[in-house]
């Protein structure tokens, strides 16, 4: 018998006793339908009144950034490049590599080790961002510069470095959980034929388990767009198109949290920050709306 | 043909390359907490988690943040906890498949995806501005809520669907009702997990900071908030404030080694509590 049937007879009984309940138990629950729509109207609400200030292809194409100034310039374009630029960067960094740590843990790591190495990665996962942002300041950022010469160790390597130690745990954790969903049948066939430990993984349970990674690997670039402290502290915030990987960047999350702070309630800036809320909160939909898709294909497959 | 030889031989180097990069993700989390550890260790002092901060921060302690980030927990769980027990509970006992409920699950999973800062700037734009709440310990906690309400739906939905079915026929079959099967014997023994999955949401929502840069906590404040329209203190953010915007960086050096152990104490002990009870759990099912 399918739970909802009982609630049904519950329901035909009509008590109050159960009644009740079952009413605060609903409008507790729909109170998540009404916190994300609160977000999105507020975010639109507040965002869009930039549009009347300046035209939508200037905050697109122009690349000065000088929200003070007067007049004030809202171009966009060079904290949407220092966004991607970074995001891309650490996901460069962190994909392969969680994915490593998926496959050491599903396949190579002795029964033993992995509950340890489990709980380490669950460990990295729950360093605060400030913490990282901090370690990148005063230790990634004094040694950067002093190993390539740079003018300063606040830049975009350093802060994708760091986004890529947030994001490992997420992509080696979800990674982990679909190569353990590979079934050990296919691992022993694939044995039985004469292969070995490395063509086993990678041409029978990585292909197997590629969905399962891909989702993870957008999991984590999610994670890594709206990331905020390590941006902020350590990508050196300057406000250029980023032409190398040690150019230091200024990405939309960490202007929005360096910004708010100082600008009037309702001015144009203030709404400019919005208006790059709704950017950020756009492109993790379509992200999230991506691995739905890709979740949905896995489960009719 | 490939040979045996070179065969053994990229199984071997795969083999190294794995292990190797297993071993360079915990010695990145080793060398850190090592790092934090070794310099931070002589700045903790009874004085230092008792006394508030004084002369801009230079000297004195931390237990202005320390409880306030106490407080912004409280009243985060306040509201999250209840709003993601009873979601769970109406996703696992009582919702049908409809469109209402696939409606809830999208809403759900796009706020676990909406970004911590921009989170923020909502709680700045509905709790503060909208609500009236201002920028109080309410607003930054309401907002720390918004972020963990997704986490724990998932917790205690897992928790729930892991009490058998076989309970609910039993309390059924005893003539209960299915609000009585609910109160009495599904969510007792699904309680421990829940608290279990609360615990590890604690130790996430204790570090986090951009929430509340622009919701509720300041840069300093003289004393505790008495109520909860008082702005706050909290150790993610002084520790973001003494690293970028102190004027004697150099200074306060020993103060924020000190800060970030202690605030690493608190995340880690809370998650490592949860992580504990819930590997005891599992052994026990």
């Amino acid at each position: 018998m399918p739970k909802s049937a009982y609630g049904k007879m519950a329901a035909s009984g009509a008590r109050w006793s159960e009644k009740a309940p079952r009413g605060i138990v609903t409008a507790a629950a729909l109170s998540g339908i009404w916190l994300m729509g609160f977000i999105i109207l507020f975010l639109i609400k507040e965002g869009m009144p930039i549009l009347s200030e300046v035209s939508i292809l200037d905050i697109a194409s122009g690349n000065r950034w000088y929200p003070v100034s007067s007049p004030p310039r809202y171009g966009m374009l060079p904290l949407f490049a220092g966004s991607c630029a970074v995001t891309l960067l650490s996901c460069v960094i962190a994909i392969p590599f969680g994915t490593a740590v998926a496959l050491f843990i599903s396949d190579v790591c002795p029964e033993r080790a992995r509950e340890f190495c489990k709980v380490s990665l669950e460990i990295l996962g729950f360093l605060p961002s400030v913490v990282l942002g901090f370690l990148g300041m005063v230790v990634l950022a004094p040694w950067m510069q002093a190993k390539f010469e740079l003018l300063s160790g606040l830049n975009m390597l350093n802060a994708s470095f760091l986004l890529g130690v947030m994001i490992l745990p997420t992509i080696a954790t979800l990674s982990e959980d679909s190569l353990r969903a590979v079934s050990q049948s296919l691992r022993d066939a694939s044995y039985a034929l004469g292969a070995t430990r490395f063509e086993t993984m990678f041409k029978v349970v990585l292909p197997c388990a590629s969905r399962g990674i891909v989702s993870a690997a957008i999991l984590g670039m999610m994670r890594s767009v709206g990331e905020t402290m390590v941006v902020l502290m350590a990508s050196g915030g300057a406000a250029l198109i980023p032409r190398f990987i040690t150019d230091p960047v200024r990405p939309l999350t960490s202007t929005i949290a360096a910004e708010m702070g100082e600008t009037p309630v309702g001015s144009p800036h203030y709404h400019a920050l919005f208006f790059m809320g709704c950017l950020l909160m756009l492109f993790t939909c379509l992200l999230n709306m991506l691995v739905m898709k890709i979740e949905s294909a896995r489960r009719a497959k | 043909m490939k040979t045996h030889f070179m065969r053994k031989t990229a199984d071997l180097t795969a083999t190294a390359a794995l292990c190797c990069c297993m071993a360079i993700s915990t010695a990145i989390l080793g060398a850190s907490l090592a790092f934090l550890t070794s310099k931070g260790w002589g700045a903790l002092t009874w004085e230092f988690i008792t006394e508030p901060p004084r002369a801009g921060m230079t000297e004195g302690g931390i237990v202005t943040p320390i409880v306030g980030s106490v407080q912004l927990i409280a009243v985060s769980m306040a509201f999250a906890f209840p709003v993601g027990i009873l979601t769970a509970i109406y996703f696992n006992e009582y919702a049908a498949d409809g469109t209402l409920t696939r409606l809830l699950r999208l809403a759900i999973r796009s706020l676990a995806s909406v970004p911590s800062v921009v989170l923020g700037l909502f709680g700045f734009a509905f709790f503060c501005s909208f609500l009236r709440f201002g920028v109080s310990l309410l607003s930054a906690g309401l907002t720390l809520g918004c972020l963990a309400i997704p986490t724990l739906i998932t917790a205690a939905e897992t928790a729930l669907q892991n009490v058998p079915q076989d309970f609910r026929d039993a309390s059924y079959a005893l003539g209960a009702t299915q609000w009585q099967t609910i109160y009495r014997v599904v969510l007792p023994s699904a309680l421990p997990s829940i608290i279990t999955g609360g615990i590890l949401c604690v130790g996430r929502v204790a570090g986090e900071t951009a929430p509340i840069m622009f919701t509720g906590a300041v840069y300093f404040s003289p004393g505790f908030a008495s109520s909860i329209f008082d702005t706050v203190m909290a150790l993610p953010y002084h520790i973001y404030v003494l690293a970028t915007a102190g004027t004697q960086i150099d200074k306060t050096g020993p103060i924020q080694y000190g800060t970030i152990l202690v605030l690493l104490a608190l995340t880690l002990g809370i998650s490592m509590t949860g992580i504990v009870a819930r590997s005891h759990m599992r052994k026990k099912l």
